[in-house]
């Protein structure tokens, strides 16, 4: 047997790009001398072309969604359902309805422009508006011109198929943005200035102001202005550290709560009396500083959603067949024992039973698996799969919420709340309040014996100015920082204590498809007889008739290579399972299995999935091998990772066919098992936590069939190919271009803990200095003024410029 | 000196009604998208119109 390697070539230069799309294809489809990759995209340029909203195409270079297969027009039937429009609507008065739509495929200033001209296309609809970051749209339109239904095709015809779930069903109209914290900082800033610049003739003048009416209006106006800062503004520290006192726990905002209370009532003391001009400028100045610091680690990213449960991944309606009529009605009045029908490119509610016709469910997103798996009927299909091949019908077995798949994700026996207080700051903060309490005790005993005076002024001011707010703004700073950094490489996390728990990874679990392999490109190779120049455009002729990733992965392996207008295929035959077959010119070309193109069903040889046969005539030719392909540099990366001593365990959905390439990435001292099922991957979690309680976990997965385990480990990362598609409920969100900066990642989150401790360092440094003044009961309000707010720069200013040091230095 | 009592009066009232400026801007949205309006404001309307007219002296 001859063997041939069909090389890529470098043709993209000459290669033919889809006006639409982008995407590389021939010349065969054609409108206006623009070339399309197939007919979807076509039609889309003609309704815009009609529409004059070909602007669409001058914003940008090839802006245009590639349709995946075709949509049966049936798709959306159940958004006629009452109930259903019910729910997703946001207004209705008869007039006009609202509604928003998620929109995961929108990245571009075209597609701004298009979603907000859809008025133009559907003259039902008054106006649309987009929030690129949000990536929604919000519709207003007349619902008796045009109809839900109507606006949600037209969205999907153009490229942009809304993401309609039972989620959001049913939290629909809690959408209000909370925008207190903002608030809370607005009015902390204007009172803390205006104190400031009020304050300002108090510190020049040394405290000896000519006229008194003049002082007492200064401090007066401080006093009212201060009444917002400690009612409004600083209300939630008030309110946190009373929840954590009657749970007996000191946290973090006790002795902030403390400080700004014992600030205030001393300055309130000594305004009344008329003894002082107090430290109103330096209480509002703590909770502006504490406030600032909060805001900025609680950076969220909009269009990530970090909390799916498996209702996300459900379609709203489904198609019921009752007494022969068809029904939409919503999922979650699926029964046991409804009749349902399964469209094309459809997924499956609830796991079910084959009635009519033939399944070719793709799994990916339930195992991981790429390749489709034929169900005849009778045969049991889990929810989660999505149906390839043409409509069938299926017997309900068990209702959604007991499927399969969810019964996974409610699996919560070891559920315990991540991450929940493990914060390193929080030990900390009860060590740093005795100590305070220490200092404050000490220096009260030693006035009573020499100066019974000088105990409240030296006691308060201790308090005061050892408020751990530079302590605070530290570790919020340092990780808001770095959520930033993290979040310009691709790496998304969900909060900032989930930096603290990636530092202390020391297990680390891989899934294999999709997140050591790409889960879309492949290697393809050759193997077999050689074919002539014409045979090749037959096999690609053939191949591009067929929406099958193994012949979509054979179209464009071929089309890289022999840039050729394709042949008339006649008799297309496309057999779910199997193969397809055809005749061109004289040739009849099979492509599938080895039992397809032998006619043999007995033939058992070449079980393997990712090979696809070829025959020409009858005759043998060759055969397609498709192999995965691995991430760029996760070999580096796992070498770096085995060689710093972490436990590395690879866990595959799939055959072990990849057994001796994985065996040579990872070495002999790491676990690999093949072959598991989303509940093994799950049990295999929590069995590496009871074995040993020091096992601190990060799972690094995709799909759904990771979810499970994502969830159980002490950090997940779901990565993703686009960050628009949908990944499981996790800690982070990765960008699949980056799983080979894995480690460095984790060097970064621990190095994050380094500055933390530097800067506390700091900050006692400055602790000790206001101390001593304090203790002697000679902290002027002067000297608080100065010491707070620099204390507070110095910190800030050193966290910036250390995170940002650390992370050009760690390759981030 | 009591001049001194009216001007700060006066530069507390100016700075009050920044302040509300601030809220209102807050309520309104104006701080929720700070994207989409930057792309929205670039679009240009004109050659829209002219092919829609273009179609449609077709069509008749």
């Amino acid at each position: 047997m001859g063997q041939t390697v069909i090389q890529k070539e470098t043709s993209q230069q000459t290669a033919t790009r889809c006006y639409h799309c982008g995407e590389t294809c021939d010349k065969s489809i054609a409108a206006d001398e623009k070339y399309f990759c197939c007919d979807g995209c076509k039609f889309v340029y003609q309704l815009l072309q009609e529409n004059g909203l070909c602007n669409y195409y001058d914003l940008s270079v090839q802006p245009g969604i590639k349709i995946k297969g075709k949509f049966s027009s049936n798709r959306f039937a159940y958004l006629a359902n009452e109930d259903v429009i019910k729910k997703l609507l946001r207004f209705n008065d008869g007039k006009q309805s609202h509604v928003s739509f998620y929109l995961p495929q929108m990245h571009c200033a075209s597609c701004i422009w298009l979603l907000e001209n859809l008025h133009s296309i559907d003259p039902g609809i008054y106006y649309s508006k987009t929030n690129f970051h949000r990536k929604d749209i919000f519709v207003a339109f007349d619902p008796s011109k045009t109809t839900l239904r109507k606006i949600v095709e037209l969205l999907a015809f153009v490229g942009y198929e809304p993401y309609i779930s039972l989620k959001d069903g049913e939290k629909k109209k809690n959408k209000k943005i909370n925008r207190s914290k903002i608030f809370k900082i607005g009015i902390a800033g204007f009172c803390f200035s205006n104190i400031m610049m009020l304050s300002f003739p108090e510190y020049f003048s040394s405290g000896n102001i000519g006229q008194e009416t003049l002082k007492k209006v200064f401090s007066y106006l401080n006093l009212a202005l201060s009444l917002p800062v400690i009612f409004y503004s600083a209300s939630e520290f008030f309110i946190s550290a009373w929840k954590g006192l009657r749970q007996k726990w000191l946290n973090i905002d006790a002795p902030i709560a403390l400080a700004v209370l014992v600030a205030f009532g001393r300055s309130l003391y000594e305004i009344l009396s008329g003894t002082g001009p107090g430290y109103l400028d330096s209480m509002s100045g703590i909770v502006l500083f504490m406030l600032i610091g909060r805001w900025f680690q609680d950076k969220t990213y909009d269009s990530f959603s970090f909390d799916r449960d498996y209702k996300s991944y459900f379609p709203l309606g489904v198609t019921i067949v009752k007494e022969g009529v068809e029904e939409t009605a919503t999922i979650s009045a699926l029964k046991k024992g409804d009749r349902i029908l399964v469209r094309q490119n459809e997924m499956i509610p609830a796991d079910a039973v084959i009635r009519e016709g033939e399944g070719n469910i793709d799994y990916s997103f339930v195992s991981g698996e790429n390749t489709p798996v034929q169900k005849n009927r009778g045969e049991l299909v889990y929810a989660g799969g999505k149906q390839l091949g043409c409509m069938i019908e299926m017997e309900v077995v068990n209702p959604v919420e007991q499927s399969y798949i969810t019964q996974l994700w409610n699996n919560n026996t070891l559920e315990e709340e991540k991450n929940k207080d493990r914060s390193f700051v929080h030990p900390w903060s009860r060590y740093f309040t005795l100590v305070l309490f220490t200092v404050a005790g000490s220096a009260a005993g030693y006035w009573a014996l020499n100066d019974p005076t000088k105990i409240w002024p030296a006691v308060t001011a201790t308090l005061l100015v050892a408020c751990p707010c530079s302590l605070l703004l530290s570790s919020t700073f340092t990780f808001g920082n770095m959520l930033r950094h993290f979040g310009k490489n691709k790496f998304y996390l969900k909060n900032s204590s989930v930096i603290e728990s990636l530092a202390k990874i020391n297990t680390i679990v891989f899934d294999k498809t999709g997140t050591l392999t790409h889960s879309s490109q492949a290697i393809v190779s050759y193997e077999g007889k050689g074919l002539s120049d014409e045979e090749v455009v037959c096999v690609y002729s053939l191949a591009k008739e067929s929406v099958h990733p193994l012949s979509r992965v054979i179209k464009n392996e071929l089309l890289a290579k022999y840039n050729s207008e394709p042949l008339p295929v006649k008799d297309f035959k496309e057999i779910p399972g199997k193969g397809i077959m055809g005749k061109i010119k004289d040739r009849s070309i099979r492509m599938g299995s080895w039992q397809f193109i032998n006619d043999d069903e007995s033939a058992t040889e070449f079980q393997d999935s990712g090979m696809v046969f070829i025959s020409i005539n009858d005759q043998y030719k060759g055969v397609f091998r498709i192999t995965n392909q691995y991430r760029n540099g996760v070999n580096d990366m796992v070498k770096q990772l085995a060689a710093k001593k972490y436990d590395l365990h690879v866990l595959s959905g799939d055959n072990d066919s990849e057994k001796t390439n994985l065996e040579k990435i990872f070495g002999k001292k790491a676990t690999i098992k093949f072959r598991q099922s989303p509940q093994d991957k799950l049990d295999y979690i929590n069995r590496l936590r009871r074995n040993d309680y020091d096992a601190e976990i990060l799972m690094l997965g995709d799909g759904l069939n990771d979810a499970g385990a994502l969830k159980q480990a002490n950090v997940g990362v779901a990565v993703s190919e686009n960050s628009s598609q949908f990944s499981p409920a996790s800690d982070v969100i990765m960008d699949s271009s980056v799983v080979n900066k894995l480690f460095a990642f984790i060097n970064y989150a621990k190095a994050g803990k380094q500055i933390v401790l530097w800067s506390f360092i700091i900050s006692i440094l400055y602790n000790v200095v206001g101390l001593s003044f304090a203790v002697q009961a000679k902290l002027s309000p002067l000297i608080a003024a100065i010491l707070m707010p620099v204390s507070s720069v110095t910190i800030v200013s050193f966290v910036s410029l250390a995170s940002a040091f650390l992370a050009k230095k760690k390759g981030i | 000196m009591s001049v001194l009592i009216i001007l700060i009066a006066v530069s507390i009232v100016v700075a009050g009604l920044f302040l509300g400026a601030f809220i209102w801007s807050v309520k309104k949205g104006q701080f929720d998208d700070d994207y989409t309006p930057s792309v929205r404001m670039l679009f240009d309307d004109k050659p829209v119109a002219s092919k829609n007219s273009s179609v449609k002296s077709k069509q008749k």
